[in-house]
């Protein structure tokens, strides 16, 4: 029987992967690149030359990733974009996952920031020690540093001489790290734009520990805790029958919560369930239909809270040929990560080490020591690999209860979600709707206008609410009106844009249709009106997206029996256009092909860049048509995988991306894909069968 | 109680409660942790193993009804990493956050095992069954097909 793994292999194992492979488990590596692999990289000795590059005599080079991995592949991305300026081949390539550390900014994965805000910044780290290693050459050789090249690792003079980067290692890492480096032009780049593998896809595939719910140390304990419905407070708790689970070592209140402390999972998760609970102050006012009629109430009021107004929609209105207004709805979702919450904690006098999935490994450290009151400085963060995160690990509720529970236990332990746990309780996306009105006069359109009705405040700010078609019509208001809950909410994926996206595309086609134009020529059109204009967008780039999509889905060409429906939208700093091509099959519609055309800039990994959008498309659409969360007394109606409908193979289109060729930095990638899909799609539908998707989800 | 489980090949006697779920043993006890924990209701698929070589959802296995059965992990499914399905989902690039592919790669091998040629239809109505939140399904699909054409 193997002993507990120790704490160094799992993070050996977890937070080191290799340009495609893993290293130096020293085991059953027997893939080409490991036999190339002369030692383990465990033995190798490193030498620092700053935060994110470190280099072995062999000319391996271990490059530590900030951000939290949560699927979005920045742990691929990120390094990459440091080898490249670095100039060494990518075979050489060790990718760590960074811990919480001063030496980086912005340590979240959120907003789908990751590359665009750090993308000077990795260019510049690796640049600066390509420069190091030029120069530690130069004055070997006795010449100008501006004589030499460097390409591949190798350093070259006009006179034909050649030295290796690590042929000069020990000099190179005495020399002060310069602060401006030059950079590559983005034409002589060799490795961002290449189709490269997930850096962990080896110990993925083979099962390796890699990420929060895997982690284990000697000594640990599990907990699972028992928290309230929405509103609710703890009344009772009898727990005898917890204490009487085999296993079950400790049953211990905090705030309104119980937690059961076991040795292992089963035995806490069972331990928790034989909890005798009383919960008091069930709130009979956090019900779904209550939201429903306050929500209609608000978005049939005239004054809501302004957030962006630009000519005189009454007037407009008044002067109108014709009014079309719709309502879309739009309900809770849990954000259900495939890996559950779960974090280590263990809190001792001396320090407080945090070991788990969080988008957001910063704020965790400030918010558990102030939780603990304790020095910041005392706490350690280091991040997994994460099971998915779509926003729910942006918020830190489960980091400061496995906090808690080792403080009050007085032991390292592992706190652990069941599914319940995670969807019954979660921060979910809030329940919103949207109505919008438009005036239109002698066919064109005059004003649009609208409304938001959402739970906890959590919708538009300024800047979404001038998203298109702001800017193309003269006469435009955006205005919200908020829904107070104690249903905790939260951002998940494409905040806000994940329904506004498909409100107001679903309303441009109804707008097409109205109007009987072709709902491509219609945006195009708005768009060049909105040239020139200050709108967050740029009209042009959403033009040549449009067109790359036209062109690539075969538009208006398609064969008898295929209905496409288009949707465009701009979010996170990207472009994506989108059509799907839907069938009769059996008598029903059945979303076949989706096309997507997308400008995020430079694309820096195009395997993971494509992954991402083939990803939010499918989870966009399977949300829309199938996502749906209900509260009864503050209690979720759906707890578990068996109420609760994913997405899954059998309705999934195929989809085909295309990028737009740019030299522009690099945008957002992990969201954009997702707040077009749903129009697109209910969009086709409506060709498809006369009927116009107006809530989700679609099918209830 | 101490049950004999056979795993990989290996034999592996562990101690625990009976009604304890397959999925837990390899977990906590054996810490074969490629096998992942998603629902614990048999909706997800996340938990996948091979057990007398059909694909089966390890949270809903009590280790008493497992006693004696030839038991495949994510670990044992090849020695090294090199299975058809592996080496498919390698070329793909398949995972996104990388969460539910163990289950799905056990579930696709059991498939082919099955049947080595399966139609598209087939693939997905056999694939159907695990859920993958990051929605990797196109690059799954292409994966399993890959995986078949390989092994003809
Ligand atoms: S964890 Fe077993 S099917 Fe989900
Ligand atoms: S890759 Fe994330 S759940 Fe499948």
């Amino acid at each position: 029987m193997s002993n507990t793994f120790n704490r160094r292999n799992f993070l050996k194992l977890s937070l080191l992967a290799g340009g495609g492979m893993l290293i130096g488990i020293g085991c059953n590596e027997s893939n080409e690149q490991a036999a190339k692999m002369p030692v383990s990289i465990e033995d190798l000795d490193f030498t620092s030359f700053n935060a994110y590059i470190e280099m072995a005599t062999n000319g391996m080079v271990k490059i530590y990733s900030p951000n939290p991995e949560i699927g979005q592949g920045v742990k691929t991305a990120m390094p990459m974009i440091v080898a490249e300026e670095l100039d060494i081949p990518w075979e050489k390539v060790h990718v760590a996952q960074a811990p919480l550390s001063n030496d980086f900014n912005r340590q979240v994965a959120g907003g789908s920031q990751s590359i665009r805000q750090s993308f000077p910044g990795l260019r510049n780290a690796g640049a600066a020690v390509k420069l190091m290693f030029l120069t530690a050459a130069a004055k070997k050789w006795g010449v100008e540093v501006e004589s030499l090249k460097a390409s591949q690792g190798v350093i070259s003079s006009n006179d034909g001489k050649k030295i290796n980067y690590e042929e000069v290692i020990t000099e190179a890492a005495k020399l002060p790290i310069p602060e401006n480096a030059p950079l590559k032009k983005v034409e002589d780049f060799t490795l961002i734009g290449k189709a490269i593998n997930n850096v962990d896809i080896k110990p993925i595939i083979t099962g390796k520990p890699l990420y929060g719910v895997d982690y284990k140390e000697k000594g640990m304990k599990y907990a699972a805790v028992a928290r309230p419905p929405f509103g609710a407070s703890l009344k009772s708790v009898d727990d005898t029958e917890a204490k009487a689970v085999k296993g079950v070592e400790q049953v211990i209140q905090f705030k309104n919560k119980v937690a059961v402390i076991a040795n292992s999972t089963w035995a806490a998760f069972k331990g928790k369930s034989k909890l005798n609970i009383e919960w008091g102050n069930l709130q009979d006012d956090e019900n779904t239909d209550v939201f429903d009629q306050q929500m209609n109430q608000l978005l049939r009021k005239n004054k809501l809270e302004e957030k962006v107004k630009s000519g005189d929609v009454a007037k407009a209105r008044n002067e109108a040929d014709q009014i079309i207004e719709k309502t879309y709805e739009a309900p809770f979702l849990p954000h259900s990560t495939m890996e559950p919450m779960n974090f280590f904690a263990d809190v001792t006098d001396q320090k407080i080490r945090l070991v788990g999935p969080t988008q957001v490994p910063r704020s965790s450290a400030n918010v558990v020591a102030k939780l603990l009151d304790r020095n910041v400085e005392d706490v350690t963060v280091e991040m997994t690999r994460m099971g998915g995160g779509f926003g729910r690990r942006l918020s830190t509720d489960f980091v400061e209860d496995a906090a808690m529970v080792s403080h009050l236990a007085k032991a390292p332990i592992k706190l652990m979600y069941t599914r319940e746990d995670d969807m019954a309780i979660g921060q979910y996306r809030p329940k919103v709707k949207y109505k919008i009105t438009a005036s239109i006069k002698n066919g064109q359109l005059t004003s649009y206008e609208l409304k938001e009705a959402i739970v906890n405040n959590r919708g538009m700010n300024k800047g979404i609410a001038r998203f298109f078609p702001f800017g193309a019509v003269d006469h435009y208001s955006a205005t919200s009106a908020n829904v107070p809950s104690d249903v905790t909410t939260l951002w998940w994926r494409a905040p806000i844009t994940n329904f506004l996206g498909f409100a107001t595309e679903s309303f441009m086609d109804e707008l097409a249709i109205t109007l009987q134009k072709d709902p491509i020529d219609l945006r195009l059109e708005l768009l060049e009106k909105a040239k020139g204009k200050k709108t967050p967008y740029n009209a042009e780039r959403m033009q040549k997206t449009i067109q790359l999509v036209k062109e690539k889905s075969n538009w208006g060409k398609a064969e008898k029996g295929i209905y496409q429906g288009f949707s465009c939208y701009y979010s996170h700093n990207s472009y994506v256009a989108e059509v799907c091509d839907m069938e009769i099959i059996d008598g029903k519609p059945v979303a076949k092909r989706f096309y997507a055309s997308v400008d995020c800039g430079i694309v820096i990994n195009t395997s993971g860049a494509k992954n991402q959008i083939e990803g939010a498309i499918l989870d966009g659409i399977g949300h829309a048509m199938y996502g749906n969360m209900e509260l009864k007394d503050g209690i979720a109606q759906s707890q578990n995988y068996d109420k609760y409908k994913l997405i899954r193979m059998m309705d999934t289109p195929v989809i085909e991306t295309y990028f737009v060729d740019s030299n522009e930095a690099p945008t957002g990638l992990g969201e954009p894909g997702m707040p077009p899909s749903g129009a697109a799609y209910a969009n086709a539908y409506m060709k498809a069968t006369g009927k116009r998707m107006l809530k989700q989800p679609f099918f209830g | 109680m101490k049950f004999d489980l056979k795993i990989n090949k290996k034999n592996y006697s562990v101690d625990v409660e009976d009604g304890t779920p397959l999925l837990w043993v390899l977990r906590d006890e054996l810490e074969l942790v490629g096998t992942k924990f998603g629902c614990g209701i048999g909706e997800c698929g996340a938990c996948t193993v091979h057990i007398d070589g059909k694909a089966e959802r390890s949270c809903q296995q009590m280790v008493e009804l497992v006693e004696g059965k030839e038991i495949t992990t994510i670990e044992g499914l090849s020695e090294n990493g090199d299975h058809p399905i592996q080496e498919a989902w390698e070329t793909i690039d398949v995972p996104q956050c990388g969460y539910c592919q163990s289950g799905q790669m056990m579930t696709a091998s059991a498939l082919l095992m099955k049947n080595p040629s399966p139609s598209n239809q087939e693939i997905r109505m056999a694939m159907n069954g695990n859920i993958c939140r990051c929605a990797s399904y196109n690059r799954i699909e292409k994966a399993v097909a890959l995986a078949a054409e390989k092994i003809k």
